[in-house]
């Protein structure tokens, strides 16, 4: 199986850092901390959106669990953090329990996938929001450990590494973004490659490729597995940013949220759902500064999406640009 | 894990009594939301999600007559006939413009009217509790002692009443012209317009009865606790369970998973406290992958 795709490969490794030098020098040009926190946090909900779009937008599976994965990333950073194990390897303790919580995150993907993708359409969607919300009930039980309803206690430190100070504002900001650029970069490489139009053959007619001799169940679990990693990712830089893991994190709500950005962002265009990320962020930044009534605001929007638009802003862009 | 303390409980007439009552009140709570969610989704194919504001507004409306009139039967009536009218509302503006869409929509939307719902009944009625609603002047008697065990006669009576609008749900769907016609329509609805029956008709109508029975669940739950802006959030997701578990669309499921979850729930508080939800959740985990169509559900639609 061929994951990775040569060509354009270069050109997409420019782009990104050519993005994230941009928004280092608008980090200078506008020295707002509000706006800085939207933009590293759009990154971290869009790498969350994204990674669930490799199930939705590109394998047609509606996966309502995902924030599963997220949570994951979140507790397991979170506690390894708070353990002395990682806490004595001096100066690698953040870089190692990062990798730590993808790594966890991709096993119970793994798990949860191989028993989830037996299923389809709604039947798959019930199992995955019934494990989600399972791993939810663990996290309340296990009051010793995860700290309950009250989230990780006691927060965590955040040692410096390879001299960046992920306390200091400036150093998470490019930290963040770094590692999301980087993500999105080589997720791009996925689905462009043999593997992601494999994925999307599935979605379009899954008898076809399993009648060419193509293992559909093989594709579905690898893809579920990248993108409970990639969820984990994101809730592993969550948690950083917030020094903190909560159980909301893995409740079914935090699942609907991916949903919302896919669904504004759009869900056929590869940054779509990034694009919903920052929708969604702008959004909620407006709407809470201005009315106490986020939900009913949002629901709105929601609605307007759905029976007007009928597709995300970027999808709808691309269209209109093709048509010209 | 206190899998003694469940042990104890079998054993003991009291304790055993209690929970199982505890347990029926529960479940056939639970039902009567359920059993609205499950027949609207064998019958429109639609997963709806905003059940649980439903039952949310089941419970302020029957507040709100409670406040002005004081008498409890009435609010219970108008309470769950109040949803049923908003239901119909609902269906003709909304739910009837996605029955032919993709599932992500159908859960989109729905979504979103559940995040409106909350906020208008915040903006209504404030975002504070409401207490309870109460229990009538009829009930407001000491709890029955048998075998030792502390039994509300108000728990028998939801109980019964619960029964009761099962057995009538089960006679309108066998029994009657429309039950025919709404079985029908949820095996081949093409068929039934060609015979000249009014689809659009029969849809309203059983999502106008699906709604009503969420509001009926939410107006005797605000007899027993206190009423609140997002209560349906948790009730929702139970009411998938026991839809799951049940078999989607199946009425009759529905009541069987609704035991389960209820005996489940009230007898897990006694053996695992902290893990009452995730013993649901792992029901439902194992009923998907060993059973996925549920245990009255068909094999294949």
């Amino acid at each position: 199986m061929n994951l990775l795709k040569k060509d354009n490969f270069q050109r997409d490794v420019f782009l990104g850092l050519l993005v994230w030098f941009m928004l280092i020098i608008f980090y200078y040009i506008l020295p707002d901390p509000g706006i800085h926190d939207i933009i590293q946090k759009v990154f971290i909900l869009g790498l969350f959106a994204m990674s669930l779009n490799i199930l939705i937008g590109y394998l047609g599976l509606i996966a309502f669990g995902h924030a599963a994965f997220f949570a994951s990333g979140a507790y397991t950073l979170g506690l390894f953090l708070q353990s002395d194990f990682v806490l004595n390897l001096a100066g690698f303790s953040i870089p190692v329990a990062i990798v730590l919580a993808v790594l966890v995150s991709s096993i119970l993907a793994t798990l949860i996938g191989v028993i989830c993708i037996r299923l389809k359409d709604i039947y798959f969607s019930f199992l995955t929001l019934a494990f989600q919300m399972l791993i939810y009930s663990i996290i309340l039980a296990l009051v010793n450990i995860t700290g309950g309803d009250q989230g990780l206690m006691g927060g965590f430190p955040k040692p410096p590494f390879l001299g960046i100070d992920l306390g200091k504002p400036f150093d998470f900001y490019a930290f963040t973004i770094f590692i999301s650029i980087i993500t999105i970069v080589l997720l791009r490489q996925l689905i462009e490659s043999p593997f992601g139009y494999g994925l999307r053959m599935i979605r379009d007619n899954s008898e076809r490729p399993a009648a060419l001799g193509f293992n559909n169940q093989k594709h579905k679990l690898i893809a579920f597995i990248i993108a409970g990693s990639i969820a984990g990712l994101a809730g592993s830089l969550q948690a950083l940013l917030d020094v903190g893991a909560y159980p909301e994190w893995a409740f079914w709500s935090k699942s609907a949220e991916p949903l919302f950005m896919i669904l504004l962002g759009g869900m056929h265009s590869f940054l779509g759902p990034l694009m919903g990320a920052l929708i969604f962020e702008i959004l909620n930044d407006f709407v809470t500064a201005n009315t106490r009534y986020y939900g009913l605001v949002l629901g709105l929007v929601i609605l307007c999406f759905v029976l007007g638009l009928k597709k995300g802003l970027l999808d709808w862009l691309l269209i209109k640009l093709n048509r010209k | 894990m206190e899998i003694f303390a469940l042990f104890d409980c079998i054993i003991s007439p009291a304790c055993l009594l209690s929970q199982a009552t505890g347990g029926l009140k529960i479940g056939m709570l639970l039902f009567l939301v359920a059993s609205g969610l499950t027949l609207v989704f064998g019958v429109l194919g639609v997963i709806n999600f905003a059940h649980g504001a439903l039952y949310m507004l089941g419970a302020y409306f029957s507040w709100q007559v409670m406040t002005l009139t004081g008498h409890f039967g009435l609010s219970v009536i108008l309470g769950s006939l109040g949803v049923g009218i908003f239901g119909l509302l609902f269906e003709r503006t909304l739910i009837s413009r996605i029955y032919n869409a993709e599932l992500l929509v159908q859960i989109l939307l729905c979504y979103s009217v559940v995040l409106i719902l909350d906020d208008l009944v915040m903006i209504i009625w404030g975002d504070e509790f409401l207490s309870s609603v109460g229990v009538p002047e009829v009930f407001q008697v000491p709890p029955l002692f048998i075998f030792d065990a502390i039994i509300p006669p108000f728990h028998l009576a939801i109980i019964g009443m619960s029964f009761i609008v099962g057995i009538i749900l089960w006679f309108i769907m066998t029994k009657t012209r429309f039950g025919r016609l709404v079985r029908a329509a949820a095996v081949n609805p093409k068929m039934l317009e060609a015979l000249g029956i009014n689809i659009n008709f029969i849809r309203a109508g059983v999502f106008m009865l699906g709604s009503f029975l969420a509001g009926l669940g939410g107006a005797l739950a605000a007899s027993v606790g206190s009423v609140v802006s997002g209560m349906g959030n948790s009730i929702i997701i139970e009411s998938f369970i026991v839809t799951v578990i049940g078999g989607m669309g199946s009425i009759s499921g529905a009541f069987l998973a609704s035991l389960i979850i209820g005996m489940a729930r009230s007898f897990g508080a006694v053996a695992m406290p902290l893990f009452t939800d995730g013993l649901m959740f792992l029901i439902m985990v194992l009923v998907l992958v060993i059973r996925p169509q549920g245990l009255m559900g068909n094999k294949k639609k």
